[in-house]
């Protein structure tokens, strides 16, 4: 694999994907960077290899499963000449140019331009206990752990688009989904709130947060507190599924790239441009107001431009 | 599909594992598993490159819920790695090539 290039794109979810396709057609010949299977952080082909159908991707009016459009966009990229390497990216230099990529195949990389596209991945709670029985009954992935709790009780934390998708979608499979969130209203949409809501099997636990986790080698309750009151009581459940938020996966690129508050990369106006030259930001983790796949695919693309047009000021 | 990579079912599961030459390395996966797609190419590379020290065989939980629920498989993808019958190690969750032949070489 050639270690200097044009184009270094950095992700592949619909961002990366997307400047993929757009860079490659633009004879840019990029390497795509994509990441490494994870089922609790991020992984090549983003979020939306942990969902089911995506119903609001425009072109496809019958939905489509969310690994299945990730699959069809690499394809795509791919016809245009895009590579791909599975690995993530260990450190960025930014120093000095062209700009230096290592990574975890232990391979380093040089590029006139990068593109970042890392997405963000799944909040967790934060406690001890989730070390121990993440993959025994606490999970970060509806879609590939529902099957495992057919005819059981099972719970969901959080309360926006993503924790009901999630409760409805196990609702096919669990007697019953607590649905538990910390405030005493939900976060989500209004059509996905009015379908939640009309799901007989979903439960709503309000104002309520996980403070532990009960089990040794599997599962057996969550102990939640009441924020109002303070209460703490034990719910019995075969299987928890979290879905409190996301955090940008930004942590190569701290101290090099400007970040918000929140972690988000900063960019200027409304372009992808960050504050070092060279280097463009796409997608979620530099959108926390969005989020959709399709913003993402859109803020790709624009990457893909500033990059080719700024890659021709320079070498002119 | 390469030699050392073996479709198993609840039939012919405890058959297969006890009579294998070299360790087995189980797969529980399924067709919905988005994860469980991204690893299955890093598996049949793993199979070639380890091929006479290690046979990965693929379970799909779907199709074979006595061996699912038998080993207590709660998230997939989960890998079992057995030696004469006998599970070794358990791996939760999709992991990158590295990872896994760090955690699988030792056994080997």
């Amino acid at each position: 694999m050639n270690s200097h290039r044009q184009v270094v794109i950095i992700g592949s979810g619909p961002a990366g994907l997307t400047a993929a396709i757009y860079t490659a057609r633009a004879n840019l010949e990029p390497l795509v960077i994509e990441g490494e299977p994870s089922s609790d952080s991020d992984q090549p082909g983003g979020q939306l290899m942990l969902t089911t159908e995506v119903e609001n991707f425009p072109g496809f009016p019958d939905g489509i499963m969310g690994p299945e459009l990730m699959m069809n966009c690499k394809m795509q990229a791919e016809r245009f000449g895009a590579e791909f390497l599975t690995a993530k990216v260990t450190s960025v230099d930014v120093s000095s140019r062209p700009f230096k990529i290592e990574t975890t195949t232990r391979e380093t990389f040089t590029a006139d331009a990068v593109i970042v596209a890392t997405g963000a991945r799944s909040l967790m709670l934060g406690l001890e206990a989730e070390k121990r029985l993440l993959g025994y009954g606490l999970s970060t992935c509806a879609t590939c752990d529902g099957f495992f709790h057919r005819g059981f009780e099972v719970g969901v934390v959080g309360g926006g688009d993503s924790a009901l998708e999630e409760a409805m979608f196990l609702s096919k499979f669990a007697t019953k989904v607590y649905v538990i969130h910390r405030r005493a209203e939900l976060r989500a949409s209004k059509i996905m709130a009015d379908r939640a809501k009309a799901n007989p099997k979903l439960e709503f636990v309000w104002n309520s947060v996980v403070t532990d986790l009960v089990g040794d080698t599997t599962l057996e309750a969550a102990v939640l507190r009441d924020v109002e009151t303070g209460e703490e009581t034990k719910l019995p459940i075969h299987g928890l599924f979290v879905a409190i938020g996301h955090i940008p996966n930004t942590d190569v690129f701290r101290g090099i790239l400007d970040s918000d508050e929140a972690g988000y990369l900063k960019t200027v106006g409304f372009s992808t441009y960050t504050n070092v030259e060279g280097v463009f930001a796409c997608g979620d983790v530099q959108d926390h107001v969005y989020r959709q796949a399709i913003t993402a695919a859109g803020s790709g693309c624009m990457a893909a431009i500033d990059c080719e047009r700024w890659l021709e000021s320079v070498h002119t | 599909m390469s030699d050392n990579l073996l479709t198993l079912t609840d039939s012919n599961f405890d058959e297969t594992l006890v009579g294998a030459d070299t360790p087995v390395l189980v797969d529980f996966w399924a067709e919905w598993c988005g994860p469980c797609k991204t690893i299955a190419p890093i598996l049949e590379q793993i199979a070639t490159e380890r091929s006479g020290q290690l046979t990965i065989g693929k379970l799909n939980v779907d199709d074979n819920l006595a061996t699912q629920a038998r080993f207590d498989v709660m998230s997939i993808p989960t890998l079992i790695l057995f030696k004469g019958g006998e599970p070794l190690v358990r791996l939760v969750g999709a992991k990158g090539k590295n990872q896994l032949l760090e955690e699988l070489d030792r056994y080997l």
